[in-house]
């Protein structure tokens, strides 16, 4: 089985471009400013795990942490 | 080029763009793509004494370092002139810098997120809609004179509580600052000022009857101290929100339709998949970001090995960025499902657009419904497509014919 993903937005670098919540909405949320957090504990269901790839590949400030458990 | 009697002397035409570059030049106006490789390869930071001293950084790393170092870099100055006055119109959060822009900036962003854009949604739709039945049976038009210039125009209208009809106004101000401007100072201080007239006014009228839209939440809105935003602080940021909303998203529309004009295979693709469409507006931004912003260097300081001095300014160009292939495989191909595309057309750090998921919506929703009304449609031999000069680039001019017409 494949190993298992996990999320991380890094609020110290996210700038609020919303690329990830558009192209993964199960996986991240806004706050009022818009700026994206990790749904949840950051674990990404198996059948997600493209879209936190693709997320994280097209973040301008490259603040998305993926890592696998 | 200028169309008013200017101040200034015209520039001479460029002939060593790699030691003397200007982007009001009429030959980058009409194709900086090839310029900016020729930079690029030069040096990833150039200098022109254009401007009274200009750098300009040509690889996405040079442009990120730059944007990120608020240290070196104040945005006090957000164009690139001629020349260099004292600063009296301020237009925070662009022009301002650390400790005063996140507190400046926090105002702005709750009414620009994804789900305040989803509200506007259905007025920007109609507003398209209203726009193509006025030229659609023609069977051609000039879409930026008739389409793409009055989406955004009206969408930040509506958002900010002004007359749409108004938007002729906002054009004539905005052309004066972001063009005329650059090297004619009256232009911009006519502009400048007659803008804020006007929104002196409304701020008036919403003292006397408060109302429900995007300039009574910034008067009723506290700085860090809790105390009320002052009347200059407010009309700056309307300032802003005017000027940086209406040419910018005009210039982003044309271009994609202008792409969408001259390339069949990408139009029908995108007809028949429609779920392409986010992939697709977000690659069209990075080929033809329109925005190029700018900075002041305070302190002497390097960029990619290059030394950068005071006193000089930087022209900060998303656009080159964007065009970089040590960033993007196959930079100046249109690739319309781009699945990995960290663009900057929205700046990187800190000034990240407040706008950008207002000109994403209304990008998206002016291609969908363009392209639902009117799906087969090329550039008018008989017309000739024009360019706007200097800080944002996109089509003023784009004849289309529409069907077998």
């Amino acid at each position: 089985m494949a190993a298992k993903l996990k999320i991380r937005v890094d609020q110290d670098k996210c700038q609020g471009h919303a690329r990830c919540k558009s192209l993964a909405p199960e996986l991240f949320e806004l706050d009022e400013f818009g700026n994206a957090h990790e749904t949840g504990d950051g674990s990404v269901p198996a059948s997600l795990e493209d879209k936190a790839w693709l997320a994280q590949s097209n973040c301008p400030e490259i603040a998305i942490e993926v890592t696998e458990e | 080029m200028s169309d008013s009697a200017s101040i200034m002397p015209e520039h001479p035409p460029v002939t060593d763009w790699i030691n003397d570059f200007d982007h009001t030049d009429p030959v980058w106006t009409e194709d900086p793509f090839p310029i900016w490789e020729k930079l690029r390869a030069a040096s990833p930071v150039v200098h022109t004494e254009r401007f009274l001293g200009c750098y300009m950084p040509t690889t996405y790393q040079a442009v990120k370092e730059i944007a990120y170092d608020t240290e070196h870099f104040s945005s006090r100055r957000v164009i690139v002139r001629d020349v260099r006055p004292e600063i009296t119109a301020r237009a925070p959060p662009i022009t301002s810098d650390p400790p005063e822009h996140k507190p400046a900036k926090q105002i702005l962003l709750p009414p620009f997120t994804p789900d305040a854009m989803k509200k506007l949604e259905p007025r920007v739709r109609a507003i398209c809609n209203e726009l193509i039945d006025e030229f659609i049976a023609e069977g051609k038009c000039d879409a930026a004179a008739r389409y793409t210039k009055h989406v955004p125009v009206r969408a930040i209208a509506h958002m900010l509580g002004i007359p749409e009809k108004d938007g002729d106004l906002f054009i004539k101000w905005i052309h004066g600052i972001l063009e005329l401007g650059i090297k004619d100072d009256n232009a911009l201080m006519d502009a400048v000022k007659e803008m804020t007239g006007y929104f002196a006014g409304h701020l008036e009228q919403r003292k006397k009857n408060p109302t429900d839209d995007l300039i009574s939440t910034l008067m009723k809105a506290k700085d860090k101290d809790g105390n009320p935003l002052t009347d200059e602080h407010v009309l700056g940021s309307l300032r802003l929100l005017l000027i940086a909303g209406i040419d910018t998203t005009w210039s982003a529309i044309g271009s994609s339709l202008w792409h969408l004009a001259k390339t069949p295979a990408d139009r029908e693709r995108l007809v028949k998949e429609p779920a392409l469409m986010p992939l697709a507006v977000e690659e069209l931004l990075r080929a033809y970001s329109p925005v190029t912003m700018a900075r002041e260097v305070m302190k002497e300081t390097t960029v990619s090995g290059c030394p950068v001095r005071p006193g000089n300014m930087v022209l900060l160009s998303f656009p080159a960025a964007n065009r970089d292939p040590a960033m993007f495989p196959d930079a100046d191909k249109v690739v319309i499902d781009r699945k990995e595309n960290r663009h900057a057309a929205f700046g990187l750090g800190i000034h990240r657009c407040v706008g950008s998921n207002l000109a994403r919506m209304e990008m998206t929703v002016a291609i969908e419904e363009w392209l639902k009304r009117i799906p087969d449609f090329r550039l008018d031999p008989a017309g000739k497509v024009t360019w706007s000069e200097g800080t944002v680039r996109g089509p003023r001019q784009l004849p289309l014919l529409f069907g077998t017409n």
